[in-house]
C-alpha cells in the first residue's frame, strides 16, 4: 500500500503550535521542532529557551547581521526580544532537569505505545552525537513529539517498542504526526485526530502497535501553508 | 595579586603532556582561540603539550581551535556531547583513524558533573540517560518512585575560557551566548586561565554584576581583539 502523504513537516509543525498555551516557556528540538516558532498563535506570547544558555530569543536576524555569539542550540544566529537572559549550561539544564520548562517539542525515529523515545540515533555507525536531547526528555512539564507518521521506507515510526537507540523512557505524551494528533496514556496510542483522507483501517495498517479510541476523534485540519 | 601576564604562552606555559582541560565554547561561540593556538603552536616547536584530554561540548569545527589541536595530533581524549557537526572532519577522521577516544556525555550531564567538580560533589543521580546505552554499567537508584543514573563529578587540571572584560582580580564577565560552559568550567579546574576583551587595570567589575568570581581565576591575560570561531570557520581559515 502506498504511504499516505498526509501532512507536509512545516503543517505538523502549525498543528503542534496551536496547543502550546500563552505564557509558555518552551523548547524547541533542532530541524522541524524550530518550525513551531512561526506559527505560533497570534495574541499569546511564548518565551524560548536554548539550551546554551539564551532564554527569551526572537527571528533570525538578516542575512549579514548576525553576531555570531548570539546563536540557538543548533548554532544559527538568533536575535533577543526584549526580557531575555543569558546564563550558563548548569543553569540551563537546571531549567530543562528541574521542570521548569511548560513544554518540549522533539523531533523522532520512533515513539513507542509506552513513550518512549528514539531520536539521537539511528545505529551504531559514524560518530555518535547527542548532544541536549536526553535531558530535555525528563524535565519539561509536557514533552511532544512531531515527526512524519512512517518513514521513508514504509516503517512505522510509532512502534510497540523502539528498535533504534533509546533517547529516554516513558517521556512523550503527544506525537503530532503526518497523519494524526496521538496521546499516549497508559493504554498505549489513543488516536485525538485524524487526517480526513485515510481511513481509520489505512491509519492503523501504517501504526506499529494498536490505535485505541477513547472518545471523540476530530479530523485534523490545518491550514495550506503553501 | 598578580594575576595578569603579558601573554597568551606565558598564560598557558604550565599546560604539560596528558594534563586534562576544560575549555569553553559552544558551536562556534566561546572558544578561547588565542589560549588554544598558543598550546598549538607550542607543541609545533617543542613536542608538548600532548595525549592532553579535553572537554569541551563539540569536537572542534573547521580548522581552528580544538580542531587545530586535533588535526596537529597533541589530543589523546575528548569528552563531549556533540562531536558531529557540519564543519567537524578534523575529529571525524580522527575517530575514523582510532587516533582519538571519545567520551560522548549528555549536554546536561556534562554541564552538571563539570558544576559538581566544582563544587566539591563526587557524584550526583539524574533521570538524564536512564534506559539509555549511555547509562550502561552506571549504577541507578530509585528516588520517589523514578529511577535516575549516577553520574561522577568531571575536573580538570586547567580550564581555559574566553571572557569579555576582566579586572586585575580575575573577576569576568562574557558576552552573550559565549558564556556558555565557561563559569562551571573555572570553578572545576585545578587552575584556570581566561582571555579577556578587556582587562581593567584601574577599578574593577562592578559587584553586582560579576559572573566569574575571582576566587575561580587564576591567570587572566588581555586578548584586546580576540577571533570568533564561527567567523574563523565560515572563512574556512586553517591554523
Amino acid at each position: 500500500m502506498a504511504i499516505p502523504s498526509g501532512l507536509s513537516g512545516p503543517q505538523i509543525a502549525w498543528r503542534a503550535a496551536q496547543d502550546i498555551p500563552d505564557g509558555a516557556y518552551v523548547n524547541l528540538g533542532i530541524g522541524l521542532p524550530e518550525w513551531v516558532a512561526r506559527f505560533q498563535p497570534e495574541g499569546r506570547q511564548v518565551v524560548y529557551h536554548t539550551e546554551n544558555g539564551v532564554l527569551g530569543f526572537g527571528d533570525a536576524p538578516k542575512e549579514g547581521e548576525e553576531d555570531w555569539d548570539l546563536i540557538n542550540a543548533g548554532k544559527k544566529a538568533i536575535t533577543i526580544k526584549p526580557g531575555a537572559a543569558f546564563f550558563d549550561h548548569s543553569d540551563s539544564f537546571a531549567m530543562v532537569r528541574g521542570g521548569h520548562l511548560d513544554v518540549a517539542v522533539l523531533g523522532a525515529y520512533q515513539v513507542s505505545e509506552k513513550g518512549d523515545l528514539a531520536n539521537w540515533r539511528l545505529g551504531s555507525k559514524g560518530v555518535p552525537a547527542v548532544g541536549g536531547a536526553m535531558d530535555l526528555v525528563h524535565g519539561a512539564k509536557r514533552v511532544v513529539a512531531i515527526t512524519d507518521h512512517v518513514a521513508k521506507n514504509g516503517a512505522p515510526k510509532l512502534v510497540g517498542s523502539c528498535t533504534f537507540p533509546l533517547t529516554g523512557l516513558n517521556c512523550i505524551s503527544r506525537v503530532y504526526t503526518s497523519l494524526a494528533v496521538v496521546d499516549i496514556d497508559p493504554k498505549g496510542f489513543v488516536l485525538r485526530e485524524k487526517h480526513a483522507a485515510v481511513s481509520l483501517e489505512t491509519l492503523q495498517s501504517f501504526t506499529g502497535a494498536p490505535m485505541h479510541i477513547d472518545g471523540a476523534v476530530t479530523d485534523l485540519i490545518v491550514p495550506d501553508l503553501a | 595579586m598578580r594575576k595578569q601576564v603579558g601573554s597568551v604562552g606565558e598564560a598557558t606555559a604550565s599546560i604539560n603532556d596528558g594534563s586534562r582541560v576544560l575549555i569553553g565554547g559552544f558551536g562556534g561561540s566561546g572558544a578561547p582561540i588565542e589560549l588554544i593556538h598558543s598550546l598549538v603552536d607550542r607543541f609545533r616547536n617543542t613536542g608538548s603539550p600532548t595525549d592532553l584530554i579535553i572537554i569541551n561540548n563539540n569536537a572542534g569545527n573547521g580548522r581552528v581551535g580544538i580542531a587545530a589541536m586535533i588535526a596537529a595530533g597533541m589530543v589523546k581524549k575528548i569528552i563531549c556531547s556533540f562531536p558531529r557537526s557540519s564543519n567537524a572532519d578534523v575529529f571525524n577522521s580522527a575517530y575514523a583513524a582510532n587516533q582519538i577516544e571519545l567520551e560522548l556525555v549528555p549536554q546536561g550531564t556534562l554541564a552538571e558533573r563539570i558544576r559538581a567538580g566544582g563544587a566539591g560533589i563526587p557524584a550526583f543521580f539524574t533521570k538524564t540517560g536512564y534506559g539509555t546505552e549511555l547509562a550502561d554499567g552506571k549504577p541507578t537508584a530509585c528516588f520517589d518512585g523514578d529511577m535516575y543514573v549516577q553520574e561522577r563529578w568531571l575536573k580538570g587540571d586547567f580550564a581555559l575560557v574566553k571572557a569579555q572584560t576582566a579586572d586585575r582580580f580575575g573577576n569576568l564577565t562574557y558576552r552573550f551566548a559565549a558564556r556558555n560552559f565557561a563559569p562551571i568550567m573555572c570553578m572545576a579546574a585545578s587552575r584556570t586561565i581566561a582571555q579577556a576583551k578587556d582587562v581593567l587595570t584601574d577599578g574593577s567589575i562592578h559587584p553586582e554584576h560579576v559572573i566569574t568570581p575571582s576566587i575561580f581565576v587564576d591567570t587572566i591575560v588581555e586578548v584586546a581583539a580576540p577571533e570568533q570561531e564561527e567567523v574563523l570557520v565560515r572563512e574556512e581559515r586553517v591554523y
